[in-house]
């Protein structure tokens, strides 16, 4: 019987973790989902944009007051997640406080005043950024796509957060062997008082205990269905961002071999593929739907958390157009999330839907307003590029559909008759060193 | 005006130390043919070897490409590279900023590799070595913003060159709340120049206008021809073209020497 609570906790531990690691599973199939991209260049570069990004919030603190407040939360996560260690070893073994037998009660006690202190400090911060959501009403907060569950998803975060910190908290102020070593209780002493004296001490603080760790787990679980997956993808996502120049757009390869076709005299545009050679699906030329992305860029939507910096330095969306490049992430998982869910239905494969990004989800309207100024690629904290699955939207839109704007068409037109995109003769290009 | 073009050079046996890539607005637009000729004033002041290509020139198919037609561009592009490589170009520079991105970051791996330079670092360099001088004259103590154009600075991290340019006219340079990597589009990028804007309650250039109006200047420094149209149809907007003026920085540059 005494063994009870040990077989309880491994119970809850496995089914916790267990539970998440098939998600991460289902998450890493979709992302998979993408064409296949090489970014494995550059490693070094690679390592250090993620140590100074991701590690080093060195993008966040671009907005002082939000950067400074979210280093706080962050800090105080991962650190005070080291207590987790020892509630583990404790729960599986049955004993109490493992780390007060292995160190010396002085350092027992810094280590755990200083999650003490970090978890008022998150308290804190997580009530500021609760009212900057919900009271002070940030209007990139407002936005048109962040009503109903982005909405309740940004809260729910934070009422996870004070929950734990509460429970921490609460859990060492009524450890009565704690408090009395008197080492480390740093801000848990102001509040043993608030408890009384005697034996439901005990009761209450094995309570906060269990809801701390079970609190844990249920959190480590939420991830999958929140925005709050960054913590975890913003690693590799800013350590598989791209590294060329932010003007740089790829070249399309199918485009150049046909390019490469029409500029070569010798070819024969009427010549039978060589015997052998897979004539294959003609390729499609850029994306209508989350396949057509490459996993990078489906990444990038499952690591957006939503924040809206972004949007707020794009030029389209400032002016009142349609244009949000958060929406563009947000509707990409949206649809990834669905496609997902389509596959585990149907056994392994997809079924077509009827349904795709491009109208269902982002409309060309979107795609038209932006003016590729990349303000949404520099602005967010960890390196998403929204531009790039706007420009191969747009290609689908023109290659696949003919659907571009008349006056693009007009544009374009030009280009191929005169070289210009206005309607002015190529032999005409050096009048002006004539004219005055 | 003192123009050759390559193939003059190539006539000659000869190499220019550069190509001038005018660019479609720069060759045809009345207000971008002004920066052109300011360039080449100044290039012939600095007895800089250059040459163009003139009618042998054709768009680098930026636009097409922001459009979504990667198809057109890459026509134009190889199109391009063949011209450039049969007279061994070497190395490029251009007024505008979407033909020097477009030509760096996507013909190399089209085959066209060439050093290209915006027309602010050819002239920042030749500045350093001394081939060019700037001094202050008509705009001593001018109060000057720059622009940042798109496709110069957050596109390919170019901020100081054009700033470094406009210190030495001994003018005051003020800076707008959003600028270098947090500047403001024009609204003029990704094809927009050549539609209308898709439905909203405002014009890009009418936010950015109103940005540099804040700033007070006399001057708006511009780096890009279409960022220049952009700004002096916002000026324009808000009647203030009698007291503010929109100026490239080679005009800036040719202007205060009277060339």
């Amino acid at each position: 019987m005494e063994y009870i609570p040990n077989i309880l906790f491994a119970i809850l531990l496995i089914a916790g973790v267990g539970y998440f690691t098939k998600n991460v599973r289902k998450l890493t199939r979709n992302i998979n989902l993408g064409k296949d991209v090489d970014r494995s260049d550059n490693k070094s570069e690679r390592w250090k944009n993620m140590a100074m990004i991701a590690l080093g919030q060195s993008k966040m603190v671009r907005r002082p007051i939000a950067g400074f407040l979210h280093v706080i939360v962050y800090v105080g996560f991962v650190i005070i997640n080291i207590e987790v260690l020892e509630i583990i070893i404790d729960g599986l073994f049955g004993t109490h406080r493992i780390f007060t037998k292995v160190l010396p009660d002085s350092v027992y006690g810094f280590l755990i005043g200083t999650f003490e202190i970090l978890a008022v400090l998150v308290l804190i911060t997580v009530i500021i950024f609760w009212l900057r959501r919900n009271v002070i009403k940030l209007k990139r907060f407002l936005s048109a796509e962040m009503k109903g569950w982005p909405k309740s998803d940004g809260n729910i975060i934070l009422y996870f957060e004070v929950v734990l910190m509460t429970l921490f908290l609460i859990m060492n102020a009524t450890d009565v062997q704690f408090q009395d070593m008197n080492s480390g209780n740093i801000i848990s002493k102001h509040i043993a008082g608030w408890f009384g004296s005697g034996d439901h001490l005990h009761t209450i603080e094995r309570a906060a205990w269990w809801l701390h760790i079970a609190g844990i787990l249920v959190f480590l679980n939420y991830l999958y269905y929140s925005k709050h997956l960054h913590i975890l993808l913003a690693f590799p996502n800013t350590w598989y961002a791209n590294l060329k120049p932010k003007g740089e757009f790829k070249n399309d390869a199918n485009v150049t071999k046909e390019v490469m076709l029409m500029m070569d005299p010798n070819a024969d545009p009427f010549a039978a593929p060589a015997e052998g050679e897979d004539e294959g699906e003609p390729e499609k030329f850029g994306a209508s739907d989350v396949q057509d992305l490459n996993w990078v860029q489906l990444m990038n939507a499952y690591t957006c958390t939503e924040c809206g910096r972004c949007t707020s330095e794009c030029p389209a969306n400032q002016t009142g157009k349609k244009l949000s490049p958060r929406k563009i992430m947000m509707d990409t998982r949206d649809r990834l999330e669905e496609v997902g869910k389509n596959i585990d239905a149907n056994k392994g494969t997809f079924v077509d839907d009827g349904k795709a990004l491009l109208n269902d989800y982002i409309t060309p309207e979107e795609l038209w307003a932006c003016t590729s100024c990349n303000a949404c690629v520099e602005a967010c904290p960890v390196n998403i590029d929204p531009l790039s699955i706007i420009m191969e939207m747009r290609k689908y839109l023109v290659m696949e559909q003919s659907a571009a704007p008349s006056e693009l068409n007009v544009m374009m037109g030009n280009i191929e008759n005169n070289g210009a995109p206005w309607p002015y003769n190529q032999m005409d290009r050096l009048n002006w060193k004539d004219e005055n | 005006m003192k123009v050759p073009t390559m193939a003059e050079y190539m006539a000659e046996g000869k190499q220019p130390e550069v190509l001038f890539w005018v660019g479609c607005a720069g060759s045809f637009d009345d207000r971008a043919k002004k920066i052109t000729k300011a360039f080449v004033k100044i290039l012939n002041n600095a007895k800089v070897e250059f040459a163009v290509l003139g009618a042998e020139e054709s768009c680098t198919g930026d636009p097409a490409k922001r459009a979504g037609n990667e198809f057109l561009f890459q026509m134009q592009a190889v199109t391009n590279i063949e011209v450039m490589n049969a007279y061994e170009v070497k190395k490029v520079v251009t007024a505008c900023p979407h033909c020097f991105n477009t030509i760096k970051n996507e013909y190399p791996s089209l085959g066209g590799n060439y050093e290209v330079l915006h027309h602010t670092q050819f002239l920042k360099s030749l500045l350093d070595d001394g081939r060019l001088t700037i001094e202050g004259g008509n705009f001593k103590g001018k109060r000057i913003t720059f622009h940042d154009p798109c496709y110069l600075g957050r596109a390919n991290d170019v901020y100081e060159a054009p700033r470094e340019l406009i210190r030495k006219l001994d003018v005051e340079l003020v800076e707008m709340k959003n600028c270098r990597k947090k500047g403001l589009c024009c609204g003029a990028g990704g094809a927009q120049m050549f539609k209308d804007a898709e439905p909203g309650n405002k014009e890009v250039n009418i936010e950015r206008t109103e940005q540099a109006l804040e700033v007070k200047p006399d001057i708006i420094a511009a780096g890009c021809p279409f960022c220049n149209t952009m700004m002096t149809d916002g000026i324009k907007n808000k009647e203030k073209e009698d007291s503010i003026v929109v100026q490239d920085i080679a005009e800036l540059i040719a202007n205060a020497q009277d060339l």
